[in-house]
């Protein structure tokens, strides 16, 4: 293994490979070993950065904590002869701050790794599961399910189940648009545009005719925002995540391959279309749902996955997990700051994402043009 | 005779569109064959009805007597691989990882060192180890043409098809990439097949030329019997000279049959 100063120092000094032959390595090498530790390192620390800013976080609000604090109160639910906090302090930071933290973190990660395969699979920059309509297919699953009655089935998997049903709807929509000859990445979005009013507008007709029985569910539904979350919801959000998460991994090679095209691809061992089918059904998934327990959040899913890459290139084994992460950071601070900027007036997290993400929308369409991202 | 690859029958078409009409062939281990043909003439469609990139629609295409539109894609991955013409990648990937893909049919989730070395050992035998960690997108269309060879070459297959991999390289380039490759049909005793519009490099480097017209094969043997006045005059309706030169037909096109 090289040591530190080597990765920093290795001066890049071509075609050596004379040293090659006496055990050293090349300059070009080392460049290479360089960047696979910045690449490990930068996941490494977005998820030191996380825990750190978790912490910072929770001590905003009307109630004083100070970090110490906050720890202490996190550390002793799991360790309690170790670390001791009054008990307001204990109630506030587990019943109030910390959920919706988590919240943010979860409906960011899954949003950012679900971005970040979907632009893979489609080899469109402008996917995301907002900008595709694939929300808004979740959404109006969730109506529909108040509409017919959840009553009768019982339960949130009925609501989960047609809002994942929906989803799964318009990714397929959107697979067997993106399979037709010249369709470009922006006719993609277009349509998502497209789809993303239709299903909202039947949303919004649906609530007409709802009683006010159903009205409450649908708001309970997919309507809220971070506010909406608790610890009874994660439970199962976390199993999908669970479940998802190592899936969607255990593909980042055939993520990778996919990104130079279905012909490479199939030459190379990938079935491109099995694979594209298989990520948009987990995909679907997460996004039903992350929209019902936590509502529809804008941009993340776009903004998390250009970031990664922007730092450490294409390798998806890298890359899904690193824009999980910073979809995480993206939507927690956001919520953050909707919380705290004009306290006690909260800014529902929607709002935020998308005052930070329609700029940076506006700059990819622009940079479109030239066919080339991040580069 | 030993037989690497047999092709059967193939017939393929683009939405009943007769593209390739009964094409057949037998191609012997460790020899470097080449497809000529006008532009049009069916030679990508063949190469990827053979990668199964398109699914034949009649006929079969056999490795070594396995039928190669029976096997799934991993398995067709070890025994063939591909070079495409070009290649435009929507996100930027270094050099390194885009050749490293190559060795997805032989390689574990984590990686290995060995792969990792493999992939230095393609970069240093194609004399590009100083563009590993360059974007793919921002080289020059040769070297990106160097790099898709690379990566067809870590995939380690016995069969090897190249759609004009010389088609963006200069004369130096061009005699670089095809002793590369014939040195690789020889020490690695596979089989290498391209699509080629040098007539004279075909000539020069083939131990067999299939010339195609209109979806069928019209000749096929080697370089001398194939790279004949009359047979260029009828496929590609050039007049041309043909001298030999150590004992390869050369060919200097003089002038086009009109009607
Ligand atoms: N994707 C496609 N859809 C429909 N027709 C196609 C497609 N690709 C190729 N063709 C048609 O198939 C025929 C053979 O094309 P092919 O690319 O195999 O020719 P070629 O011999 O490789 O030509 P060139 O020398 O120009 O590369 C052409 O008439 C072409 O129009
Ligand atoms: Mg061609």
């Amino acid at each position: 293994m090289m040591g530190y100063r080597a990765f920093f120092h290795g001066k890049p000094d071509a075609g050596s490979s004379r040293s090659k032959r006496a055990g050293k390595k090349s300059g070009i090498e080392l460049a290479h070993e360089r960047f696979k530790f910045i690449r490990l390192f930068f996941v490494l620390s977005i998820a030191a950065l996380l825990v750190l800013l978790t912490g910072f976080i929770i001590t905003l609000g009307p109630l004083n904590i100070s970090v110490a604090d906050a720890y202490s109160a996190l550390l002793a639910r799991f360790w309690p002869d170790y670390f001791h906090v009054e008990t307001l302090t204990s109630r506030v930071v587990w019943n109030i701050r910390f959920p919706r933290i988590v919240g943010g973190i979860m409906a960011g990660f899954g949003l950012g790794i679900c971005g970040c395969v979907m632009q893979a699979v489609l080899k469109n920059p402008l996917a995301s599961p907002f900008t595709l309509g694939i929300t808004a297919g979740a959404q109006f699953g969730i109506s529909i399910a108040a509409v017919i009655g959840v009553s009768i089935f019982g339960g949130p998997y009925f609501i989960i189940g047609n809002a994942f049903v929906c989803a799964l709807f318009c990714s397929l929509f959107i697979i067997a648009l993106a399979a037709i000859k010249g369709a470009t990445s922006e006719n993609l979005v277009l349509a998502g545009i497209a789809v993303n009013y239709f299903f909202t507008a039947i949303s919004q007709l649906l609530k007409y005719f709802a009683s006010d029985e159903q009205l409450r569910l649908m708001t309970n539904w997919g309507m809220g925002d971070l506010a909406a979350f608790s610890w009874a919801n994660s439970r199962l959000l976390l199993v999908i995540f669970v479940i998802c998460f190592p899936l969607l991994m255990s593909k980042s090679w055939d993520l990778n391959i996919m990104t130079a095209g279905d012909e490479a691809a199939k030459s190379i061992g990938v079935d491109a279309e099995k694979t594209r089918i298989f990520i948009m059904i987990v995909t679907s998934l997460l996004v039903a749902t992350i929209v019902c327990f936590m509502g529809t959040i804008a941009f993340v899913g776009l903004v998390a996955p250009h970031m990664a890459r922007m730092v450490i290139g294409g390798d998806h084994r890298f890359l899904i997990p690193a824009s999980g992460v910073l979809g995480g950071l993206v939507l927690m601070s956001a919520d953050a700051v909707g919380m705290n900027m004009i306290a006690p007036t909260i800014i529902p997290t929607g709002i935020m994402t998308s005052i930070v993400g329609v700029p940076f929308f506006m700059y990819l369409m622009m940079k479109g043009k030239r066919k080339e991202f991040w580069t | 005779m030993m037989i690497k690859l047999q092709a059967k029958e193939i017939i393929f078409g683009y939405d009943s569109n007769p593209i390739l009409e009964n094409v057949n062939f037998e191609i012997a281990p460790s020899r470097l064959v080449t497809i000529v043909g006008p532009n049009g003439s069916g030679k990508s469609t063949l190469i990827k009805c053979i990668d199964r990139i398109v699914s034949p629609q009649g006929g079969s295409i056999l490795i070594d007597r396995k039928d190669v539109t029976k096997m799934n894609r991993m398995d067709v991955a070890r025994y063939l691989s591909y070079v495409p013409q070009s290649s435009v990648r929507i996100f930027p990937t270094n050099v390194f990882d885009t050749i490293l893909m190559g060795r997805r049919p032989h390689i574990g989730w984590l990686g290995s060192e060995g792969d990792e070395e493999k992939v230095w050992e393609v970069l240093r035998l194609l004399n590009i180890e100083r563009l590993a960690m360059s974007n793919f997108n921002e080289l020059s269309g040769g070297q990106q043409q160097k790099v898709l060879i690379a990566r067809a070459l870590v995939q380690e297959a016995e069969v090897m098809l190249l759609d004009e991999p010389t088609s963006n390289l200069d004369i130096w380039h061009q005699l670089d990439v095809m002793n590369i490759i014939r040195d690789v049909v020889k020490k690695r005793e596979i089989t290498a097949i391209m699509a080629l519009h040098d007539l004279n490099l075909a000539s020069t480097y083939s131990d067999r030329i299939i010339m195609m017209k209109k979806g069928r094969i019209v000749a096929a043997g080697n370089p001398t019997s194939v790279i004949t006045a009359e047979n260029i005059a009828s496929v590609y309706r050039v007049v041309a000279a043909v001298r030999s030169i150590s004992d390869r037909p050369m060919i200097m096109p003089l002038r086009q049959i009109k009607g």
